[in-house]
């Protein structure tokens, strides 16, 4: 009897949805929860490779759901140790990486948006110009080995990815909605412009802070480019997602070639172990991801907004 | 009595904003380091290089370097493969993102928008190392995902990495796989910003749900369609080097479909050590991509200047 009071008053609530919304409506919830399983899947394929025994995987190819379940991969990723310096390397460059440019974007976005700072549109020229014309790669690369001597330096990895014009320009937007009036009042109190930016503009950039922050620090612990130009196999310790990218790459290499026929195949990394070291590469970002997919939302959104 | 800016000599502006200068001076520095300083190496696209006499010692050559890449078609082809994928991930991506956005904003569930969003979201935090992974563990011969369905129901193996022809729509595929969770967002948070009196009047006035999309949804978001469809027109020659490399690799048999020019530029550098023509396609690729973005910035500013990038 209640049940049936409760579906009048909701469908009285409903009465102005007509068919088309509710087609829209099934359809959407349809269509998104197949299209979120899509993303989803291949993430499930992983872990359930890592965790499943060897043989299985050579005999009946990967599954969705774990078969003959086994930590043999993950012993033996944590007996061949080289991924823990590998975290130590990556999380050292994250930290540095991410609070030197932060330090460097936020100053320099700042001064940008000052209304009474003479040279700011032609520093802003100087910066966006960047991203209209580059030299290309093999410009690059003899620069970074040749004049600055960077090869098999940690800091070619380090240096390149502090900044872009684009978070500069994302963070003159984000200074932009501070009222000017803030930095008169500053100045009245007699405060030095570095003084104003401190104590007064920063506390206020604090969602800035977050969503640049996070954009830094994604593209430090998913650094492999810079990593795979400059560090050779001089560098034992390379970071997080490079030595992954080793890790999977190598062992195909050494099946396709004609020499892999001598290799003896168990003694290079397996499948199982393959996917151990990229759930354990992955596994702290998609941990951390749902809590910080805020500041991204707001960085995406305020990123859109031209300069 | 303080002058104005105006009749401040240069110097005086330096002395007198001698701060602010100094908070730009890193950034400054910075992108004269790893952006200018690297320009006058486009020098070696017109040189015959060798590593002893360096970049300004080596032979000058005039357009020789361009000249094997333009008569054997390798330029055409490259740069082909380049603009058609572009063309692919734009217009598709932003359709689909679009298309999401609409979807998700019609829900009720709170829960389930963001349940759905945070996962949708997902591909776009990983690395590209572990999306080739991620691609070689469903599609590879021996132990893929697909091949296992393929096997157990009796159908024969399907090898797409010793098939060129169908990774033009695998990579279109991937790209959205991983990039509409990111791109919706922007559209999501348009529709947001739709005045809500308006939809609730429609609503009353009787409009359906597909009349409410067609003529107040999708016109309020033409500006930001129209805005994200010229900036991604204006880097159409640029390639997505990390989603071709880590899934196409070095594998020959796949480079009449999947070859860009960064991938091409990247094998010419650390492969084969051949920086002439690395630099060469790269200067090409350059000036082609500098020339579109005046092109469409000069377009833009006479139609709607509100719009233009600069």
């Amino acid at each position: 009897m209640a049940n049936k009071d409760k579906d009048l008053m909701e469908s009285g609530a409903k009465v102005k949805l007509g068919t088309s919304d509710r087609i829209i409506r099934g359809f959407g919830y349809i269509f998104v929860t197949f299209y979120a399983i899509c993303c989803i899947i291949p993430f499930v394929i992983i872990v359930s490779t890592s965790f499943t025994n060897e043989v299985t995987i050579r005999a009946e190819g990967v599954q969705f759901l774990p078969k003959d379940v086994t930590l043999e991969a993950y012993k033996m990723v944590a007996r061949g140790g080289g991924i823990w310096w590998s975290y130590l390397l990556t999380i050292v460059l994250t930290v540095v990486g991410t609070f030197l440019g932060l330090s460097i974007i936020s100053m320099t976005g700042y001064a940008l948006q000052r209304r009474d700072f003479p040279f700011r549109n032609a520093i802003s020229f100087y910066i966006y110009f960047t991203s209209l014309f580059s030299a290309g790669l093999a410009p690059y690369y003899l620069l970074m080995t040749q004049t600055y001597h960077l090869q098999d330096s940690y800091f070619a990895v380090l240096l390149p990815l502090l900044m872009s014009s684009w978070l500069i320009i994302l963070m003159k937007n984000f200074v932009k909605a501070i009222p000017h009036e803030i930095t008169e009042s500053g100045k009245i109190d007699g405060a030095g412009d570095m003084k104003i930016f401190v104590s007064l503009i920063l506390p206020m950039l604090k969602p800035a802070l977050a969503t640049i922050g996070l954009f830094l620090a994604l593209g430090y612990w998913n650094e492999w480019y810079q990593s795979s130009l400059f560090l050779s196999s001089r560098v034992s310790v390379k970071p997080l997602q490079y030595t992954l990218y080793e890790v999977v790459n190598k062992v195909d290499a050494l099946k396709n070639s004609v020499a892999g026929q001598f290799v003896d195949l168990s003694e290079i990394p397996q499948e199982s172990v393959k996917m151990a070291n990229a759930v354990l590469a992955t596994g702290p970002i998609v941990m951390l991801y749902p809590f910080v997919q805020k500041y991204f939302i707001s960085g995406i959104t305020v990123g859109a907004v031209k300069g | 009595m303080k002058k104005r800016k105006s009749e401040l000599t240069f110097w005086q502006k330096v002395v007198r904003y001698k701060t602010l200068l100094l908070m730009c001076v890193p950034a400054v520095v910075f992108f004269f380091m790893f952006n200018y300083m690297p320009l006058p190496g486009i020098w070696v696209a017109f040189v015959k290089y060798n590593y002893r006499d360096g970049i300004f010692g080596s032979k000058f050559v005039g357009l020789q370097n361009f000249e094997f890449l333009a008569t054997s078609g390798k330029l055409l082809d490259l740069t082909k493969n380049t603009i058609l994928y572009n063309i692919a991930f734009i217009l598709l991506g932003n359709f689909l993102a679009v298309f999401v956005a609409i979807l998700l904003n019609e829900m009720q569930s709170k829960m389930f928008k963001k349940v759905s969003q945070t996962i949708m979201f997902l591909p776009y935090f990983i690395s590209q190392v572990l999306v080739g992974i991620l691609v070689f563990n469903l599609l590879n011969y021996d132990t893929g995902f697909v091949n296992g369905i393929l096997t157990s129901l009796g159908l024969e193996k399907w090898q797409p990495y010793s098939d060129p022809n169908v990774w033009p729509v695998l990579l279109v595929i991937i790209y959205l796989w991983q990039q509409t969770g990111y791109n919706s967002v922007v559209y999501f948070a348009s529709i947001m910003g739709i005045d809500g009196e308006m939809m609730e009047a429609a609503k009353v006035d009787g409009a359906n749900g597909f009349q409410r999309i067609r003529y107040i949804i999708l016109p309020s978001l033409k500006p930001t369609i129209v805005i994200l469809l010229l900036f991604a027109l204006g880097g159409i020659v640029k390639g997505n080097f990390g989603l071709f490399y880590n899934i196409v690799g070095t594998n020959p048999i796949l480079y009449d479909t999947t070859d860009i020019i960064e991938t091409y530029v990247y094998r010419a550098t650390m492969t084969d050590f051949n920086f002439m023509t690395a630099s060469a396609v790269g200067l090409y690729q350059s000036v082609i991509g500098f020339v579109i973005v005046m092109v469409v910035n000069y377009i833009v500013k006479k139609i709607e200047p509100d719009y233009s990038l600069f």
